[in-house]
């Protein structure tokens, strides 16, 4: 498609413009309560990050901060939107979820401090360490929360 | 060390992944805890859990690990195997707890330097 774009412009003489600068833009949706399917939109973050020639341990900082997201929305939320973005210096996550919210966010960041219910913490999750772990693995992190609405995280992942 | 000659030193019962031993295991991490795991375990680690079920592949394989050890003859989940071979992460099962291979391993490890 550039290709023949730029044969076009050769033809007519138009100056070829410079390549776009989002390297990547695309969302996903996650599904609330869903743990079967937990892990699959960070997979895709992560392989197409991968493809981007972004490098391993940048991937898999991505990778980290953005399963945390994923499961937090599996755990608490109805339902979310990630939105990836990556752009020439960055990979832009943003999860911006339906759900409760949540109401102390300073209280949630604490590690160890945690809501989640006995069948989420069978399974090895609740430990109350995720949003550190976002928060530890991320170049930048913002968290905003309203309460019966959802809650909105964005983490920036720079790259060189 | 590969995982192979950990199979082979502590008798683990190879459960999926079997094309995938000759890969380098560059140390190690016990827990049962996801978050915890994602967060202090590295790339190329073997990771020792009684968690069976399907989420530790997804862990295991973000996480770029080696391997999954699980303790106590735990037997993986159905769908965690399928999900194993398919993620390409080798899932190993073990009579022993976590404190006992856990040990073995590290000497193992230590010792191979
Ligand atoms: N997307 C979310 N919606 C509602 N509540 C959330 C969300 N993410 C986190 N929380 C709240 O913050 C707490 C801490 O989250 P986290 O650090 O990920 O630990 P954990 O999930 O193990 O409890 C959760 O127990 C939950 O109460
Ligand atoms: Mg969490």
């Amino acid at each position: 498609m550039r290709k023949e774009l730029s044969d076009a412009c050769q033809k007519l003489k138009i100056p070829v413009g410079e390549p776009n600068q989002n390297l990547y833009n695309g969302s996903f949706t996650i599904e609330g309560g869903n743990f079967n399917c937990a892990g699959i939109v960070s997979t895709s973050i992560k392989s197409i990050l991968q493809k981007l020639g972004i490098p391993g341990d940048l991937v898999r900082k991505a990778a980290i901060v953005s399963y945390e997201a994923e499961i937090n929305v599996v755990s608490y939320a109805k339902k979310a939107v990630v939105n990836l973005m990556v752009v020439p210096g960055s990979v832009n996550i943003e999860v911006i979820d339906e759900g409760p919210g949540i109401p102390n966010i300073e209280l949630a960041m604490q590690e160890g401090w945690s809501t989640a219910d006995q069948r989420i913490r069978e399974m090895g999750f609740g430990a109350g360490m995720g949003l550190c772990n976002i928060k530890n693995y991320s170049d930048e992190f913002h968290i905003s929360s309203e309460i019966g609405k959802g809650t909105h995280l964005k983490m920036i992942i720079q790259t060189p | 060390m590969k995982i192979e000659d950990l199979v082979q030193a502590l008798q683990l019962e190879v459960k999926c992944g079997k094309d995938y031993l000759n890969r380098e295991v560059t140390g190690g991490y016990t827990g049962d805890l996801l978050s915890d795991v994602m967060g202090n375990a590295r790339e190329g680690y073997i990771w020792i859990t009684r968690q069976v079920h399907q989420n530790i592949v997804a862990v295991a394989s973000l996480k770029e690990l080696a391997g999954i050890i699980l303790i106590n003859s735990c037997q993986p989940a159905p769908d965690t195997l399928e999900k194993a071979e398919a993620e390409k992460i080798p899932v190993m099962v073990s009579g022993l707890p976590a404190f006992e291979i856990s040990g073995q391993i590290y000497n193992l490890l230590t010792l191979a330097g």
